[in-house]
């Protein structure tokens, strides 16, 4: 803390009291307010934590891996949303990589005039910042009709192909898990192509142009050269679109079914951890909202696995370049 | 401007630019290049900053391609084939025509795949290792890489990445090696390294050089073409050669009175 | 070395090649980057559309000043009465009490790590924090204020839904303003000591005044995101189908009501959520234009 005092001793000898008692208590205030912000993070596991330890109790670890959520029962096991979490996420990013990368590339190179590529670049750092919730609204009234015919068509072709064909194996309705899936795909597609750009856009000049001099095309410099060199960042990028996209809850909690019933079919209904938590909060007492708060921790321990992850990624991208 | 170079260049030309003016958008960057750049030999480029001489040496592989407002007139011949022809590909054209840069730029990858990578985009059959070791000795800097190859480019030092970067121009056996200021951002030791470096080299490549370092030109070069810069009424300022002639001539007994004041130190 | 054991360079023609492989593996590759774009384009596009349509199909001032109107009710024009007077005020309500916390918290937490631990370990963790906060899924934050609040309280409250959001808002203003505070001039600060002013004086007359566009910036950008947060309203603040300005009582906001209405079978409560997304989109939309503005007129 010695840093504090730099900048005063130099004067102090004709300094009142009170003005000195006025600096350190500033740099104290300042100090705290700076320290309290680092222990947020520890403030909400610690009250998250503390509100879950009844259900911990009574379930333990088996928690994690029981499928029945029944609060006339008072029993609780959220394997169904953990999956549910999971699958919507993996879905998500399977089909929003590609795409967000792509983007990423038409929007770092040279492909469009300055005048188109800049107003663009804005659009996508704005639509990643549209609520959730309106992605949610849209989804009903707009994706889920539209979703209806193509996966119909999904469900009688493929559900009776061996091993592929559970995965379409109940018929589609207006809700489910695959909307639920695309909805985050849309949702997340604008961070993976914003990051992603970053990093692209970050590799130095002077790789391109030793790429260039050596008389390598633009994809063989892309392929070889700057995707490589901003692989971090990217993966960085994608790491927080998969935090995001397994928080994520309005969109998700409108679109999904909400139903505690496990199965493997994307056609079917299910539910995340946090569409759970959004559907029960406002009904639960007692052990059930103990084991929501169960049902939170573990949703916070893997967001802030993959965050920490993210992040370490790419500012180790930021120190590099 | 017809350089006087007497038989010297009647031998073999690499480069021939007739009225050569370069442009970024309406701004005309360089003015009336007209020059044979002989094969086999180290062609010097001098003059003060913003003359335009990283911009000439940048059209002869067509790098400046990549900036968007860049357009020539006049016309650019390498060894007889109009550069700029609408049928020529630049990427072919980078290929027969390497370069170094200014600031060493080793691709963050091991010292082994630096080398390859020209090799390898041009589908190279033969024995890759045998082809990185003949590259690095090239460059002088088999004795300092040998035992640890696949470590990366960007470990060694500058002096060293810098003839990494000549070793993975001279990989691929281009015809023409074109250095931008390759020892601007090098100590003098390293510097030194580069210098003898090109005495080898020039013997299987023509070598067109731009340098700040007037000590640089007069010791490595066979030929040397001093730039200068001429601002008009808008201020926009314009570069020209003034003189273009054998190094010795340049230094020793230059025609122009701007020349003779650059190359003894009283302006740049 | 001789060049000619190396065929594959010296002495080949300069022209391009139309139909070589690698000509058209390029074209090829341009074309599906190409082909990503307008994929993601379609359903960004097809979300403004509809919003928009729909969103203006109702707009008014009615919307501002009156309750949500029953259900059941006819859409034809002499009944369009009805708005979310109550949830635009609860909105307001839950971001003022979120940014009355955030926003000095925050700004002070900023000045500690800008002007007394720059370039310290214990700035680079705090930081370290403060991203992966930024990361953490706002439900969370919902439920944090839920065990903190509403459980100690015995009742929902637009405080609880306040106290979510400020911690929502509080990496981008920690954020924003440290980089905001950063950028000001080390100049401006020996000019300041060199006549004499103390630490607070310096930092508080001139350093953050000289930051202040930045710090807007920030702040806007967190209130637009909190405007929007639904997740950590809904059970917190829970809803409220009448005026409500107590903060400890249960309040409707926009956000909750979008996600409320939406799910109903009734057309006039659905025309309402799509105006309100209207009104929370236009927010974000102005909140980012004034502050690249803002940024843009700073260079």
């Amino acid at each position: 803390m010695a840093l504090a005092t730099d900048n005063t001793q130099g004067m102090s000898w004709h300094r009142t009291a009170t003005s000195r008692f006025l600096d350190k208590g500033f740099f104290w205030l300042t100090a705290a307010f700076g320290i309290g912000v680092g222990i947020i993070l520890l403030a909400i596991a610690f009250q998250v934590g503390r509100d879950a330890i009844p259900s911990i109790q009574k379930f333990g670890l088996g928690f994690l891996t029981a499928t029945r959520w029944n609060p006339v029962e008072d029993i609780y096991g959220a394997w169904t949303q953990i999956y549910g979490t999971l699958v919507t996420s993996f879905m998500a990013l399977l089909l929003a990589v590609p795409v967000g990368v792509g983007v990423a590339i038409v929007l770092s190179e040279d492909f469009l005039p300055p005048r188109l590529q800049k107003p663009l670049v804005f659009m996508v750092e704005l639509l990643a910042a549209i609520p959730s919730v309106v992605y949610g609204l849209w989804g009903i009234f707009v994706l889920a009709p539209l979703l209806q015919g193509p996966a119909m068509w999904f469900y009688k072709t493929f559900a009776g192909v061996p091993v592929l064909g559970s995965l379409f194996s109940t018929p589609p309705t207006g809700r489910g898990v695959y909307i639920a899936g695309i909805i985050l795909a849309i949702m997340i597609l604008p961070i993976i192509s914003a990051i992603s750009r970053d990093a692209l856009v970050a590799v130095p000049l002077e790789l391109r142009q030793a790429a260039y001099g050596l008389g390598a095309s633009r994809w063989e410099t892309l392929f070889r050269v700057i995707i490589p060199a901003a692989f971090s960042g990217i993966v960085g990028g994608v790491m927080l679109a998969l935090g995001r996209a397994m928080g994520e809850t309005m969109a998700v909690t409108m679109l999904i079914g909400n139903s505690s019933n496990p199965s493997p079919s994307l056609f079917a209904q299910g539910s995340t951890i946090s569409s759970l938590l959004a559907n029960q909060f406002a009904e639960a007492d007692g052990l059930q909202v103990s084991s929501l708060m169960y049902a939170a921790l573990v949703l916070f321990g893997l967001t802030l696995l993959v965050n920490i992850l993210a992040e370490l990624l790419v500012s180790r991208v930021k120190l590099k370049m | 401007m017809t350089p006087n170079l007497e038989s010297a260049l009647q031998t073999d030309t690499v480069f021939r630019t007739d009225n050569l003016d370069i442009y970024y958008g309406s701004f005309k960057a360089v003015r009336d290049v007209t020059m044979e750049i002989p094969k086999n030999a180290i062609t010097a480029f001098i003059g003060p900053s913003g003359c335009g001489k990283s911009t000439v040496i940048r059209c002869f592989n067509r790098l400046n391609d990549l900036i968007k407002s860049f357009h020539i007139d006049g016309k650019i011949f390498y060894k007889g084939q109009d550069l700029y022809a609408s049928d020529v590909d630049p990427v072919e054209v980078r290929r027969q025509i390497g370069m170094v840069f200014q600031k060493p730029n080793p691709f963050p990858k091991s010292i082994y795949d630096n080398i390859a990578f020209g090799p390898r985009l041009l589908g190279y059959k033969g024995d890759m290792d045998e082809l990185v070791e003949r590259s690095i000795k090239s460059a002088a800097l088999w004795d300092d890489v040998k035992d640890k190859l696949k470590s990366l480019g960007t470990d060694l030092s500058g002096g060293q990445q810098q003839r990494l970067c000549i070793a993975r121009a001279i990989a691929v056996q281009p015809d023409v090696i074109l250095m931008d200021e390759p020892c601007a951002a090098l100590d003098p030791i390293s510097t030194l390294k580069v210098e003898d470096l090109l005495q080898e080299l020039k013997e299987n490549y023509t070598i067109v050089i731009v340098t700040h370092n007037m000590q640089q030109a007069s010791r490595s070069s066979d030929y040397t073409a001093f730039f200068n810069v001429q601002a008009n009424e808008k201020g926009q300022r314009t570069g020209y050669i003034v003189e273009y002639d054998r190094t010795e001539v340049i230094f020793q007994s230059p025609k122009h009175k701007a020349t003779q004041e650059y190359v003894s130190g009283r302006f740049g | 070395m001789t060049s000619q054991d190396f065929s594959l360079s010296s002495g080949r023609s300069l022209k391009r090649s139309q139909m070589s492989f690698k000509t058209l593996f390029s074209n090829v590759m341009t074309g599906i980057a190409f082909a990503c774009a307008i994929i993601a384009l379609i359903p960004l596009v097809a979300l403004l559309y509809y919003l928009l349509i729909n969103g203006f199909a109702r707009l008014g001032p009615q919307l501002f000043t009156q309750l949500p109107p029953p259900p059941y009710q006819p859409t034809s024009p002499q009944f369009n009465t009805g708005g979310f007077g109550n949830a635009f005020i609860g909105t307001l309500m839950t971001v003022g009490i979120a940014s009355a916390i955030s926003i000095p918290f925050g700004v002070f937490a900023s000045i500690f790590l800008s002007e007394f631990a720059r370039d310290t370990k214990l700035a680079d963790s705090i930081n370290f924090f403060t991203n992966v906060l930024s990361g953490v899924p706002s439900i969370v934050m919902g439920v944090f204020a839920y065990g903190a609040i509403v459980l100690t309280t015995k009742s929902y409250s637009a405080m609880a839904a306040g106290v979510a959001l400020a911690v929502l808002m509080l990496p981008t203003i920690v954020r924003t303003a440290t980089e905001a505070l950063e950028s000001v001039p080390k100049e401006l600060r020996q000019a300041a000591f060199g006549l004499g002013a103390t630490n607070y004086q310096t930092i508080l007359g001139v350093v953050l005044p000289a930051a202040i566009p930045g710090i807007i910036t920030g702040v806007m950008l967190g209130v637009a995101r909190a405007a929007g947060e639904t997740a950590p309203v809904i059970f917190t603040a829970l809803f409220n189908n009448f005026w409500n300005l107590d903060p400890w009582k249960p309040t409707a906001t926009l956000s909750a009501l979008v996600f409320n209405f939406a799910g109903t079978p009734y057309k006039n409560w659905q025309q309402l959520a799509w105006s309100a997304a209207l009104v929370l989109v236009a927010l974000v939309l102005i909140a980012n234009i004034l502050s690249r503005w803002i940024t843009q007129r700073k260079r």
